[in-house]
């Protein structure tokens, strides 16, 4: 009943100057929508990077040979580093890794492969079974390769979704064997891969057999390798870790940067993880500062409304209104037109969002621009207290009228 | 029904104090209508303000239906104002934006009576007092007279121990005068309501029961 009262009276109130109650909430509403539609913005680019991140593990390093830049014990520079069995076997065994993958191409990375009178040109990579974990390879039918294939050197091919529509138009590969680059490879595994239908139209074949059938010997064209302890500090010291140790193992500058080229995701991925960091709090420092001058203006009305009323709430006084009723009754009405004018915004903001969500075509820039419920709802806490600071100059203002001197007829 | 002894009040002017209630002693009988009259800057204002609850003083004792009115916080000033005084003014102050019935109710919201109960109580004064047909009409629909008749069933609403009256026909002619006058004698007759009444008026003083005249805050 006394909330009913309550609700009553305060409605009267802000219904007294309808213009002047709708501005002073606009400028909250505003406030909100702008902050949460930069969250929204700064989401959707996010969610952007990080979908062009899915295709590879974000904690992991990639090895690549490069040829020597910088004179090396009487070498001399332009010299090509060669990558061997030896030096993933030695990551193995001396390096604090997770996951540990080589790759070997040959013939310039694709190669024919044919089954049943089809044939089509197809991306090869011979790898070790832990590759799966680094390119975020899912079986949808069979197994990826095992240790087993590449001690017994097994002629076994795992092959990519695409590759399988393409050779066995819907039927059942696995057991079939198929000619890759002139060699018979039984098919094992069929995956998909995030990355897309590029990634989709891969054969991975194990490496030894690939070294073994293709006249690699124990040649490698690539190190990756993921970290338990993904930050840029620690894979940092492990990149130059391994660095040092096959400098040392090929003789070349451990100083050079081109006789090895190296791509760490880890890093990659950190450095654009502190730039939204540093990008959502420059969005909460513009939305929050653009909230705030909503808010002081409320505070500011409220002021105008306490001196208009002053005769008014000198009269309520002496008819047995306490201070603590005069007070509440402003901060209540500060508080409102925050938060009806704040939540609006959020909703306004919201619903912006998930219009340009359902209706946006994919682009380069953003993806699924949304705001999450934590920000949302800290926004909305903030905005009653923030209402209630609002209120609360005003109140005490209020509070301290005399109705003595409020009634004096003049 | 009010017992003042002694009663003392000065204001700070500069650094000095002005005083303005010089030891006044007064009582006034339940029931009873009085006039309070006085030239300006008697103190006649003061005392209303003091009676009123509205305002503290200084030294002596104020008794208000045998309760001591005395250093109370603002809220419990408050309290006792909703409870025992009720207050008619010159100017009226009613509530713009509220009708004749909303404003009647106004100091039973303060008293934590619900919305049902007032808006009948309501009524039921705005009834007493004649205005019934009034009673959805805003201030600036009603005239200077009734808009009076609504400012005293305001004071009646819950039921005060006394209804205090400031220079209440300062604004109406005098046949309106008349007529609230009548209203108030009225009132004091049939409910019994103790009423004191500031006027410079000697017609209105000379209808209540008793005038005091205040001269340099004292009882002449």
């Amino acid at each position: 009943m006394r909330a009913l009262d309550r609700v009553r009276e305060l409605a009267e109130s802000l219904s007294r100057h309808p213009l002047r109650t709708f501005l002073t909430m606009l400028s909250v509403g505003w406030g909100t929508f702008v902050l949460v539609v930069l969250l929204g913005a700064g989401t959707g680019l996010q969610n952007h990077v990080e979908w062009m991140f899915r295709d590879d593990a974000t904690n992991s390093v990639w090895i690549y040979e490069g040829e020597t830049s910088l004179p090396f014990a009487g070498t001399p520079v332009g010299r090509p580093v060669r990558l061997r069995n030896a030096d993933h076997e030695m990551v193995r065994d001396t390096v604090d890794v997770d996951r540990l993958t080589a790759r070997f191409y040959f013939r310039g990375r694709s190669a024919t492969a044919a089954y049943a009178g089809r044939s089509a040109g197809f991306g090869v990579r011979s790898v070790h079974p832990d590759h799966r974990y680094l390119e975020n390879t899912q079986m949808t039918a069979g197994r990826f390769i095992n240790a087993l294939d590449l001690n017994k050197r097994r002629k076994v091919a795992v092959i990519g979704q695409e590759v399988s529509k393409y050779l066995f138009r819907g039927a059942d590969p696995l057991g079939e064997w198929i000619d890759v680059a002139g060699v018979p490879m039984r098919v094992v595994g069929v995956f998909e891969d995030s990355g897309g239908e590029g990634e989709e139209r891969q054969i991975y074949l194990p490496i030894t057999t690939a070294q073994a059938a293709f006249g690699g010997y124990d040649h490698i064209d690539q190190l990756m390798f993921t970290l338990t302890d993904a930050n840029i500090d620690s894979s940092k010291a492990i990149t130059a870790q391994v660095t040092a140790a096959l400098a040392g193992r090929h003789g070349f500058d451990p100083a050079d940067k081109q006789a090895l080229r190296i791509r760490d995701n880890i890093e990659g991925y950190q450095r654009i993880q502190q730039l939204f960091t540093l990008l959502d709090s420059f969005v909460w420092l513009v939305g929050v500062g653009t909230v705030t001058v909503g808010i002081v203006g409320v505070g500011n009305i409220m002021l105008v409304a306490v001196r208009e009323r002053t005769a008014e709430i000198g009269l309520r006084k002496a008819l047995g209104a306490t201070p603590g009723s005069i007070v509440s009754s402003v901060v209540q009405e500060a508080v409102l037109m925050t938060a009806v004018s704040g939540y609006s915004g959020i909703v306004a903001g919201v619903v912006l969002l998930e219009a340009v969500r359902a209706w946006m075509p994919e682009n380069d820039y953003v993806r699924d621009p949304q705001v999450t419920l934590l920000p949302a709802a800290v926004a909305a806490v903030l905005l009653v207290l923030f209402g209630g600071v609002a209120g609360f100059i005003p109140a005490s203002r209020a509070a301290r009228i005399q109705p003595v001197d409020a009634l004096r007829d003049a | 029904m009010i017992r003042l002894r002694e009663l003392r009040k000065s204001y700070r002017v500069g650094d000095r104090p002005l005083p303005v209630l010089k030891g006044l002693d007064l009582s006034i009988e339940t029931g009873e209508l009085v006039a309070i009259m006085g030239s300006s800057g008697s103190g006649k204002s003061t005392l209303l303000n003091v009676l009123g609850i509205l305002d503290a003083y200084d030294e002596g004792t104020y008794h208000l239906d045998d309760v001591l009115i005395r250093d109370l916080s603002e809220t419990d000033a408050a309290r006792y104002r909703n409870r025992f005084v009720g207050f008619v003014f010159q100017s009226f102050h009613l509530l713009p934006f509220k009708d004749a019935a909303e404003n009647v109710a106004l100091p039973l919201y303060y008293a934590g009576v619900s919305y049902r109960e007032r808006t009948a109580r309501a009524h039921e004064l705005l009834e007493r007092v004649g205005l019934l047909d009034w009673a959805d009409h805003l201030p600036t629909q009603l005239s200077g007279g009734q808009k009076q008749r609504v400012a005293i069933a305001r004071a009646l609403a819950t039921r005060p121990r006394v209804v205090l009256a400031d220079e209440p026909t300062g604004a109406l002619d005098s046949t309106t005068s008349g007529e609230i006058m009548d209203l108030l004698l009225d009132v004091s007759a049939s409910e019994g309501t103790t009423m004191v009444i500031v006027t410079h008026e000697p017609d209105v003083a000379a209808r209540t029961g008793r005038t005091i005249r205040i001269v340099d805050g004292r009882i002449a």
